[in-house]
This record gives structure tokens, C-alpha cells and sequence, in this order.
């Protein structure tokens, strides 16, 4: 190592081991598990909770979550039917964060 | 919804303690206790990640620091955002709990002084009252017995007399060292001795006999006369530092091993200085400071502000310290003598301390508990020397104490260090051993960033000096 010098003796015992070949395995091409940045890879965050345990410092608003639901993938089941009976069911609300309160019930 | 790419993937700085030593900049990471000397370019690159994750395409300018930013990899220092800490854990997948190696009787729970502080005596203690007062030389005998039955492959065993005034009950102290003795002998093991005293009974013949047997000794003394009469007193209320004075004198100029001094501090003895200059003075090898175990609303109990200027004082005493390493002189200043060797070595520690895990307390009845404070104390104890320790409690006990359980401690900077502090602590303060002592958390965070300046300083000055360390930890290790 050529910028960090070990210098009590747990850091020379580890230094020892990665200039003993430690080091090809801890940082080459290895990539190593993967690990999603942000929120979980398989949610958006409305439903989950901060580190607060509230929903405020989430990494996206929450309400997100609802735009989720819709189009891009999960349950399309959770949104009115946009292909054929309410194509305009979200008209009333344009940014989600804001406008949510302004959805309604659909009647087919 | 956007799903992170591999080009997106964000590096950050793991959690560190960063500290100068002269010119000389360093890095204590956590938890694995490694220190390392930071260049110029590696500090470039480890104060980018300041701020937070980054993706390591802003943090490198140069191929020079994207050499700096791999290494800074290869030791845990930077990792890919989101990497969970390893964990400090290990020991409680292992088949039970490790061999005990270090027994503490309570040979006696008697005491001639009535130390107003004291948790055997005082308001805080938490031993039942109905404990016999004194073990007998069978119960010694059989503690010896369980000793060496419980250690296991451990070839180094200590034994250490603990009260009440341990030289109370003299007359058991004497057979038991021989006996365990020849018991280690038997088995192919080594013991050693250690006991605490107060230092009021010690006659020519006490000293001379533990000197010629190689007992280590701490002497409880609360410094000078008037220091010492404020707490450490009679029942009657009379000091004692008239009559301890010239049999410490005495005891000291027998003795071949290095004899330490351990000072309660209290808020009627606040003066570190004082105290170490006048138990040095007296030719003590080591002085070791204790804050009080009290809860809050005792008189004596440091209150937040004492706890602040106990920490300036030792700040002034590391200095000396510091001073002294630089010209290769030891300054027996224990408490930090005892950091400087967890750092110099880089423990991560799963515990606290050994309670429970390689050292358990024996009361006077041969009840035994997770350590001396906890001996005879009945929701606590562990088994009985005559009947066995519990293998179960013990596990069960290591199990809850492990840092890993400690949710409190997780985001903690020094928790390798701390894990958690004084199960007793805890007991008295919360009434549960398994709380980490909150109480505390920021004078030990304060406290190991002193210990940490002081390496440094050492580091840049007299690194030899270091080296004492390294035999002391060898020789404490006691590898089976």
C-alpha cells in the first residue's frame, strides 16, 4: 500500500493479509453482492418508513407510490381500469405529492 | 420508478474516527479498530466522501487517487453505499460459552472501614444481606476446584482476593494460594494471584509473605489526607489515611511487582492531579482512576459537570503522559495506559468486559455470579462452585450482552471499545445489566478521542514506545 500506512498491530495483521493476495479478492473485478441504492429495489417507498420510523425523509414522497401502481408495473388491479373504462381517471391530480386528494371513486 | 444502474452506483466513507498525531493525520475505523496514516492524497479523497455517498467518478481526479480511493477499499474505509457492517459477532455461534480463566472471591463481604460510596455497604449495593461474610477455606478450595475444572484448554488461570477488605479473612488467603497451586500444578496449568486491598491491615508479615509469593496488589486509596478522610473512613467516622500511610510506605519497599493505586473519584476528591502526584509520590507504580457507582442524587455523585472537568483533568494528565512516552519514560497513568494498549492492538470487542465470558465472581457462600459486583446476589447468579456453573446462564447472559443486541450502540463510533460499559453500571442506573450505560456515552466517546490524540501523538513522536504494549497484551492474552 502506497497511501495508507498501518499502524497498530490489527491493521499491519490485515495489511499482511491483503499484500498476500487478500487484496486481489477484496478489491479487483470482483463486484461483489449486490446492494440497491436508495430504497429497497422491489418497492417504492409508500410502504415503507424512514429511518424516523415516519414517512417524511423518505427518498421519494410517498404518494409516488401511486403512479407505481399504475403503468409502470405492479398491481394494476389497485388503479381503475385506464385501458378501457377510465382513461382519465388521475385528471384531477397531476403531481401526485399535491394533487391526491382530488381522486375520486370511478363508477364504470 | 427508476432502478439504480451500475454506472449510478454510489461510494461513502464507513464510519471513522479521524485524528491528527503532530503533522500526521490518521484514521481509526469501525469497527474493526484499525488505524492507519492517511497521505495527502488519500485524506483528498476521504474528505469528498465528507458529505455524504458520491458516485466515484466525482471522488477521484486523478489515476493517483482513484490508488488512493482502492486501497481506502481494501481496508473497509470506503465502501459501495448500503454495505452492511460486518458484524462485530462470532462468539455466540461458537458451542457455549469460552473457558472461565479468572475466578474473583469475595473472601469476605465484611470490611473495618464503612467508605460511604461503597455498592457492598452504601445505598447502592445489590447483594442480598443474608450472604455468610466471609468464605470458608473449603469454599476457596472448591472455587480453585471449579476453576480448573471450567477452564477448559486455558493454561493460565488468576485468582484474585476481592471483599469487603480481603485481608479480613487472611487466614484463608494463605492455604488457598497454596492449594491452587499445587491443584494447577496437577493439571498442567499456571495460576496467578491478584488481590484488592484497603490497606489498613497490612503488617510487616502480610507484605513480606505477598511479596515473596508474587501477588499482585491494587491498594483502594483516595489520595491525600484530606481526600482520603472525606470518604474512606471508619464506622466510627474516623479517616484512615493516618494509619494506611506508613503501611503502604512499608509494603511498597517489599514489593518486587509493580504495586497500582486505584482512586474512587467522587465530587469531594475532583483533583486528578493531586491525587496522582501524592500516590506517586508514595511510590506507586500505577494510579488508576474510577469514577463513583452511585445513582444521581447521591452527594458525592459527579454530576454532569463533574464528569466534564474529571475529563479536563485527564487531558492534563495525558499531556504528561505524552511527554514522558516522548522521552521513553513511563507515566503510570493506568487508565490510559489500559486504552493505549486496546488501541495499540485494535480490539473490537463483542463485550464489555470478561463478566460472564472468561471470568466469573464467587461470593462468600460460593454462590457464583457473573463477577465480583454481582456475587451473592441471587437474580444474577450463575451456579454454585460446589454444584457447577451454568452453562445455559452464561450463554443465555452473552447472548443479550453481545454488542450485536445492542440497537442502542449500533451507530456509536467507539462501541469496539465500550460495547456498552459496566453491566453493574447499568444495574444500579436502570436497573437492567443489559442497558448500555447512556449515562455515559459521550464522556467515553470523549474520553477515547483523548486516548486516540494521544497514539497519534506518540505515533509521531516516539513510536518505540509503543512496543511495551505489545509485550503487556502478549502476556495478558494468556492463550490457552
Amino acid at each position: 500500500m502506497k497511501h495508507l500506512s498501518p499502524k497498530n498491530l490489527k491493521a499491519r495483521f490485515a495489511t499482511e493479509w491483503l499484500e498476500g493476495g487478500g487484496a486481489a479478492r477484496a478489491t479487483a473485478d470482483d463486484p461483489g453482492p449486490h446492494y440497491p441504492s436508495g430504497c429497497t429495489t422491489i418497492f417504492s417507498p409508500g410502504w415503507e418508513v424512514d429511518a424516523t420510523g415516519g414517512t417524511a425523509a423518505l427518498c421519494q414522497p410517498m404518494e409516488r407510490d401511486l403512479y407505481d401502481c399504475y403503468k409502470t408495473c405492479y398491481w394494476p388491479a389497485q388503479v381503475p381500469d385506464y385501458l378501457n373504462n377510465s382513461p382519465d381517471w388521475h385528471k384531477n391530480c397531476a403531481a401526485a405529492t399535491q394533487d391526491w386528494r382530488e381522486i375520486d371513486l370511478v363508477f364504470p | 420508478m427508476s432502478v439504480p444502474t451500475p454506472s449510478q452506483t454510489l461510494v461513502e466513507a464507513t464510519q471513522m474516527h479521524r485524528f491528527h498525531g503532530g503533522e500526521r493525520n490518521y484514521a481509526f475505523l469501525v469497527p474493526s479498530s484499525m488505524i492507519f496514516e492517511l497521505d495527502e492524497t488519500s485524506e483528498r479523497v476521504l474528505d469528498r466522501l465528507a458529505g455524504g455517498p458520491r458516485p466515484p467518478a466525482e471522488v477521484v481526479e486523478s489515476p493517483e487517487e482513484e490508488a488512493a480511493l482502492r486501497e481506502l477499499a481494501g481496508v473497509g474505509a470506503v465502501a459501495r453505499q448500503g454495505t452492511p457492517l460486518i458484524p462485530l459477532g462470532g462468539l455466540q455461534e461458537v458451542d457455549g460459552p469460552p473457558p472461565i480463566r479468572t475466578v474473583v472471591l469475595n473472601i469476605t463481604n465484611s470490611c473495618n472501614l464503612a467508605c460511604r460510596y461503597c455498592y457492598e455497604y452504601g445505598d447502592d449495593r445489590i447483594a442480598e444481606a443474608e450472604v455468610p461474610a466471609a468464605m470458608t477455606e473449603e469454599t476457596a478450595r472448591q472455587s480453585v476446584d471449579r476453576l480448573i475444572t471450567d477452564s477448559g484448554e486455558a493454561k493460565d488461570l488468576q485468582v484474585t482476593f476481592f471483599g469487603g477488605e480481603t485481608l479480613l479473612n487472611w487466614r484463608v488467603i494463605r492455604p488457598t494460594v497454596e492449594y491452587a497451586r499445587e491443584a494447577a500444578q496437577q493439571a498442567g496449568k499456571r495460576v496467578d494471584f491478584s488481590l484488592t486491598t484497603n490497606a489498613t491491615l497490612l503488617t510487616r508479615e502480610i507484605s513480606q509473605w505477598i511479596a515473596d509469593n508474587g501477588i499482585g496488589v491494587t491498594i483502594s486509596v483516595d489520595g491525600d489526607k484530606q481526600f482520603q478522610d472525606s470518604m474512606r473512613v471508619y464506622r466510627s467516622g474516623m479517616g484512615s489515611y493516618d494509619v494506611i500511610a506508613p503501611r503502604i510506605a512499608e509494603f511498597l519497599k517489599l514489593q518486587k511487582r509493580p504495586v497500582g493505586a486505584r482512586v474512587t473519584v467522587t465530587s469531594k476528591n475532583l483533583d486528578v492531579p493531586r491525587i496522582f502526584e501524592h500516590l506517586i509520590g508514595l511510590g506507586f507504580y500505577e494510579v488508576g482512576f474510577a469514577p463513583v457507582t452511585s445513582s444521581p442524587d447521591q452527594d458525592y455523585a459527579l454530576g454532569e459537570d463533574g464528569f466534564d472537568e474529571l475529563l479536563d483533568q485527564f487531558r492534563g494528565l495525558a499531556d504528561n503522559y505524552v511527554e514522558a512516552a516522548t522521552e521513553g519514560r513511563y507515566l503510570g497513568f493506568s487508565n490510559l495506559s489500559d486504552l493505549l494498549g486496546e488501541i495499540h492492538e485494535g480490539v473490537s470487542k463483542a463485550y464489555p468486559c470478561g463478566a460472564g465470558l472468561g471470568l466469573v465472581g464467587v461470593a462468600p457462600g460460593g454462590e457464583v455470579g457473573l463477577c465480583h459486583r454481582f456475587a451473592g446476589s441471587g437474580d444474577h447468579d450463575l451456579g454454585h462452585v460446589a454444584t457447577g456453573i451454568s452453562e445455559e446462564k452464561r450463554a443465555e447472559h452473552l447472548k443479550k450482552a453481545h454488542i450485536d443486541a445492542r440497537t442502542d450502540c449500533s451507530q456509536c463510533w467507539v462501541r469496539s471499545l465500550c460495547s456498552g460499559g459496566c453491566y453493574h453500571e447499568a444495574q444500579v442506573r436502570y436497573g437492567d445489566r443489559f442497558r448500555p450505560n447512556l449515562h455515559y456515552c459521550d464522556w467515553i466517546r470523549d474520553w477515547t478521542a483523548l486516548g486516540l490524540s494521544a497514539y497519534g501523538r506518540i505515533l509521531d513522536r516516539n513510536p518505540q514506545f509503543l512496543a511495551r504494549f505489545e509485550g503487556m497484551l502478549q502476556a495478558a492474552r494468556q492463550t490457552p
